[in-house]
């Protein structure tokens, strides 16, 4: 900033003393005009910096837009932010809801399976989640599809969501799609700020207040099991599921994408997947890929086997078998 | 009784007596571990089994659990089906009777195959279950009860036992979690797991699974109409 107000050495014979902004006084010399413009745009660069305070939507706090990225919480951090996430949520739903943050169990790598023969289409896999994990009522979402295809193609494009009928159909058979938890996810690579990450148990988990919303990762994602809140989530606040997690079912800001996380808030603990618990045609097997003795290893040891696209090399934890 | 008057042979002859006792209750034991294995063995689930067979009814069995893990509770019947009588008892509630309360009264006609020659009752009911006819899976000795292929008596609540004998893939696939689906916990360190039985699921006398009608439908963006008409 220009602060210097003694005269410059070609304006020595002007001794009556300067105006209030002493540049305004000076004669436009070369070296007064760069030192102004120098200071201008230093104001403005400045000020440029600090514009994203001014713009902070109305619905996000001040706290919540100068949040750490997950991974840089400190326990201490995570502690306030889980506080302050529960307390918007009782704001905004009505709901009394606990937020945590299950950590993957060591040495165990999730699997998920779906018997092809079993599944009729019926779609109870998709409303348990969209219970389960606080979806928006207002477009019934749910991490789930269920694609009605017909028998003699596995070409998913293919497959069709609007289905209303009696299912099974003769000629057709059903393909539950989600996300496939990629041991080489190409959401995480498309993902400019590691909002999107693969954890130790081959789940991957999205960071809900970090991401930005470009959406790169599901314009990546082959099996399109990325979704995007276009509106902040309704949920009547008796259906708010009060038991939550911070990378998995806790409601979703709107400009937030989210993605199934294989119930990590219920698996991580031991227990079955939403999903798993709904099918009643039993078609759904869940288990750890590292135990020998697991249900999804029988399931891969002996069944006939596939997974969706495997010729684009992203290696799913989730598989698909007849029998 | 006279000590003296009774003679020695009859004495050596009580002894004997009571080593056959000792011999046959000695059989008796092995016996029933014997059964006791076999009952195990036919159990429905890797881990080691309960050895009691007949249950209270309505109670589900579990697998006793293994030091560390929790059990594997398979949902049991419960019981003998009754059937609904058009009468109604003093709290307005249906009288409901045992199979035997008629089948004790008659004999049974192995000639009926099918529900189709049945004339007085089930008459209606839907049957699709292969070749199979009523004495196949009833016991003809006493009706509140099932019997195997080998003509041995099962209890409603062993049902399991009956299907698996013809369904094995299913029986096999069943017990390693890839059939029948399950609740609870998929991790049996941290807590227990509860799986259906063959009759929640199929009807026995039409097994296959029934048609049902989707009634939840994400309502995807793209499947909208476009609002501005370009």
């Amino acid at each position: 900033m220009t602060t210097d107000n003694t005269p410059s050495p070609d304006t020595t014979d002007r001794n009556e003393p300067g105006p209030l902004l002493p540049i305004l006084g000076q004669s436009s010399t070369r070296r007064t005009v760069l030192k102004t413009a120098g200071a201008a745009l230093g104001l403005a660069a400045f000020g440029e910096a600090l514009s994203p305070l001014l713009v902070i939507p109305e619905n996000v706090s001040v706290d919540e837009f100068l949040q750490q990225h997950y991974k840089e919480l400190s326990e201490d951090d995570k502690k306030k932010v889980f506080a302050r996430l529960e307390e918007e949520t009782r704001e905004r739903y009505g709901a009394d809801v606990t937020i945590t943050d299950p950590k993957p169990i060591p040495g165990v790598r999730f699997g998920y399976a779906i018997n092809v023969s079993k599944c009729n289409g019926n779609g109870k896999c998709m409303e348990a989640c969209n219970k389960e994990n606080n979806h928006h009522r207002g477009v019934d979402q749910s991490y789930i599809r269920v694609l009605e295809m017909t028998k003699g193609s596995l070409d998913m494009e293919h497959g069709s969501t609007t289905f209303d009928h009696m299912v099974p159909q003769e000629d057709k058979f059903y393909l539950p799609v989600q996300c496939q938890q990629c041991e080489n996810p190409p959401c995480v690579s498309a993902c400019p700020i590691e909002a999107t990450w693969q954890e130790a148990d081959g789940i991957v988990v999205v960071d809900y207040n970090w991401c930005i919303g470009c959406r790169y990762c599901e314009a990546a994602c082959p099996y399109h099991a990325r979704r995007f809140n276009w509106e902040p989530p309704e949920i009547p606040a008796e259906e708010v599921n009060p038991s939550q997690g911070y990378l998995s079912n806790r409601i979703r800001p709107q400009g937030a994408m989210e993605k199934c996380h294989f119930c990590l808030h219920r698996t991580r603990e031991g227990r079955a997947p939403a999903c798993q618990e709904a099918c009643p045609t039993g078609a759904r097997v869940f288990g750890d890929l590292n135990d020998p003795d697991s249900d999804i290893n029988y399931i891969l040891k002996n069944k006939r086997v596939f997974v969706l696209k495997e010729e684009l090399g992203t290696r799913p934890n989730f598989f698909y078998f007849f029998d | 009784m006279v000590r003296g008057f009774r003679p020695r042979n009859g004495r050596r002859r009580m002894m004997a007596g009571w080593r056959v006792f000792i011999v046959l209750l000695l059989l008796a034991a092995v016996f029933a571990g014997v059964t006791a294995a076999m009952q195990s063995r036919n159990d429905l689930r890797n881990a080691p089994v309960a050895v009691s067979v007949k249950e209270p009814t309505g109670t589900p069995s579990s697998t006793a659990p293994v030091s560390g893990r929790f059990a594997v509770t398979i949902r049991k019947p419960a019981g003998p089906p009754r059937v609904v009588t058009a009468l109604k008892d003093a709290h307005a509630g249906s009288v409901t009777v045992a199979c035997s309360t008629c089948h004790a009264t008659r004999p049974s006609d192995h000639r009926n195959k099918t529900v189709k020659t049945l004339d007085e009752f089930h008459g209606g009911m839907a049957f699709s279950h292969g070749t199979v006819s009523c004495l196949s899976c009833h016991n003809p000795a006493d009706y509140d009860s099932l019997q195997l292929a080998d003509g041995s008596r099962v209890e409603f609540t062993d049902v399991m036992t009956l299907c698996g004998q013809c369904h094995g893939p299913q029986m096999r696939d069943y017990q390693h979690g890839a059939h029948g689906g399950l609740n609870g916990y998929w991790d049996l360190t941290r807590g227990p797991q509860q799986k259906n039985n063959c009759v929640d699921c199929h009807n026995p006398h039409a097994p296959q699974f029934p048609r049902m009608q989707p009634t939840f439908k994400p309502r995807d963006r793209f499947l909208e109409q476009s609002r501005s008409q370009h």
